[in-house]
């Protein structure tokens, strides 16, 4: 699928990843963070889409942080690799499996459902001493294919991970919105019952929703686990999940890329404003959402898509530049 | 059986707690349909303007029972102003606009005041324990109960008997009935819906206050208790069925209990047992224990 628009994404992905040898180290560190942040953003997206809020999507994050973490701890295996392709595969099982219970579930329903299983783990994680309790542990330093970059040149390699990952999740998704199941999204969200009747079932597209968003997720936290090098218990708590649902709804639901942005574009905002104002930043990340919603329904992202818009007619559904 | 009495009684306590802080959240979602986050600003706002209250009334050394009023009284005004500007300033603008959505303004609203907390109190912890103190406590067997305990149990059951009477036989309550049961309809009828939604917010913020305010001499008011409390309402509520009175009861009853087992007989699974009743009510009964489920629209 080589089209114009993925093209111009790739594109921009190389220029991002050239762009940060010459970037100051705090700021490339800063990026790998919200990178892999935003791939939980970008899983909850697809959700959002129809619109599905999971207040637990902290659950996958950290079930990808902590398979990272423990494979750290009891095993030989340190490929950065694998483990991110384990906390993947183990976020990916999780929500498979409870994804036949939650697919059943809509709107605030499946809010408080997706709530109760992540602060369910929150639970275990802060009482068992083996998982690190409510300290955590410390995750140690990756391997990438046998190399192992110290100091700056690590930061910078995780960076390319990040970003490699978020290339592929970006190709991956943009492909799956223009697919029937993920085309189905606005449909659903309008009314199901008219969905079933074309022949599709509902919690089937919602149960493959969530394995794809779970799995990003847990690539996300598996990251982010790397990149922080220490997982703790909050990294489950529902404040968490209500992060990346305030930078969904900030950015909006209309492409790929917005995820990206305004995952980057939190990140600046929160450290910019802790550093300034450190009694007021959740002041102004709430004042910011509350703006966002009242004025601008569909997210940031839909500033850009009506500037470009505005000259001539529609051309292309969302989905837009991956 | 000394155990067994521990649990009954501890889990009593939490129970009161528990429904004092989720009988206004369950009100607020029965009637206007909004899952409000900003009830853990409720309790946070109310636990800390009680703890306020009590350093003023106790350094002059004025008498004990007065405090607790005082106490209690200055907490819901606050929840009163609170409520107040919430749902004229904001939620007024989203009326009409999906329930997620609505969670997510109250979201907005939750991490704006839990700032304002920090704006007005600052970072440090407020102890409050005078009353706590001066109720003193009596001794049942080898157990040794707090008054003050047994005064909060008593308060949260004259709290649900009050709210179920008042839904059932005044006016008020009777127009809200109304209300709850189809909108619309109740606007035909020349019901003012827009005060009825302002006066239901208002008390449900005052409850959420009131909750706050009667828990400060037990725990140390410090950053962070409305995060803490709401997920724990939010579990309440879900048990009981969201909207529901008696569900909010039956839910606080549920938890608490289920939590003071755990916690005199397995402390490993203390937070997880909530959490796991939680899921395992709303995995059978998705609407809770006590509501019925609403119809497919097509």
């Amino acid at each position: 699928m080589l089209t114009r628009a993925n093209l111009f994404g790739a594109l921009v992905f190389v220029a991002v990843a050239i762009s940060a040898l010459f970037l100051p180290p705090w700021l490339v560190s800063l990026a790998t963070i919200a990178f892999a942040n935003a791939l939980v953003v970008l899983g909850l997206v697809i959700l959002w889409r129809t619109g599905l809020v999971p207040f637990g999507q902290a659950l996958f994050y950290a079930i990808g942080a902590y398979a990272v973490a423990l494979i750290g701890r009891y095993t030989p295996i340190r490929d950065v690799f694998v483990v991110v392709l384990a906390g993947a595969v183990a976020a990916g099982v999780v929500a498979y499996v409870i994804g036949f219970l939650l697919a059943r579930y809509r709107e605030i329903f499946f809010a408080m459902l997706s709530l109760a299983m992540s602060m369910i783990l929150y639970g275990i994680l802060v009482k068992s001493e083996a998982l690190g309790s409510t300290d955590g542990f410390h995750v140690e330093a990756g391997s990438f294919l046998g190399w192992r970059p110290q100091g700056a040149l690590r930061n910078l390699a995780l960076f390319w991970l990040v970003l490699g990952f978020c290339a592929i999740a970006a190709w991956v998704v943009g492909v799956y919105f223009r697919s029937v199941a993920g085309s189905m999204a606005i449909p659903m969200r309008d009314n199901e019952i008219r969905v079933e009747f074309l022949g599709l079932s509902v919690d089937r597209l919602v149960h493959l929703k969530l394995v794809i968003s779970g799995v990003l997720a847990g690539i996300g936290g598996a990251l982010a686990a790397l990149a922080v090098q220490h997982v703790d218990p909050q990294m489950a708590y529902w404040t968490t999940s209500g992060g990346f649902v305030f930078v969904t709804v900030l950015a909006g639901a209309g492409s790929v890329a917005a995820a990206f942005v305004g995952s980057l574009a939190f990140e600046l905002v929160r450290s910019i404003a802790v550093a300034l104002l450190p009694g007021a930043w959740q002041l102004i990340l709430g004042s910011a959402l509350l703006l966002t919603i009242l004025f601008l329904p569909e997210g940031l992202g839909s500033l850009y898509s009506r500037l470009r818009r505005k000259p001539a007619a529609p051309k292309e559904q969302p989905g837009g530049p991956s | 059986m000394i155990t067994a009495f521990a649990i009954f009684s501890d889990g009593l306590v939490y129970a009161a707690y528990l429904f004092l802080v989720a009988v206004g959240l369950t009100l607020i979602f029965g009637v206007m349909k909004i899952l409000n986050v900003t009830h853990g600003s409720f309790y946070a706002f109310g636990a800390y303007g009680a703890a306020t209250a009590v350093g003023i009334w106790f350094d002059r050394g004025l008498s004990d029972a007065g405090g607790f009023l005082f106490m209690v009284g200055v907490a819901m005004l606050i929840g009163l102003v609170i409520g107040l500007i919430l749902e004229r300033g904001i939620l007024r603008l989203v009326y009409g606009r999906d329930e997620v959505v609505i969670v997510l303004v109250t979201y907005a609203a939750f991490l704006i005041l839990e700032d304002v907390i920090v704006l007005v109190w600052g970072p440090r912890s407020y102890p409050a324990y005078q009353p706590m103190v001066s109720a003193g406590s009596i001794d049942i067997g080898e157990l040794t109960l707090s008054n003050y305990d047994i005064g909060l149990v008593v308060l949260a059951a004259a709290l649900a008997v009050a709210v179920w009477w008042s839904l059932k036989y005044t006016r008020y309550g009777r127009l809200l009935t109304v209300v709850i049961f189809d909108r619309e309809v109740a606007a035909a009828y020349g019901i003012n819906v827009k005060v009825i939604y302002t006066v239901t917010f208002i008390i449900g913020a005052m409850l959420g206050a009131l909750g706050g305010a009667v828990m400060a001499p037990k725990i140390s008011v410090t950053l962070g208790i409305g995060v803490e409390v709401i997920v724990l309402a939010f579990a309440v509520v879900a048990i009981g069925g969201m909207g529901s009175i008696e569900g909010a009861l039956i839910g606080a009853l549920i938890v608490g209990l289920g939590r003071a087992a755990a916690v005199h007989l397995m402390p490993e699974i203390e937070l997880f047992v909530i959490y796991a009743v939680m899921a395992l009510v709303l995995a059978f009964r998705p609407y809770g224990l006590f509501t019925q489920p609403a119809p497919r629209k097509i």
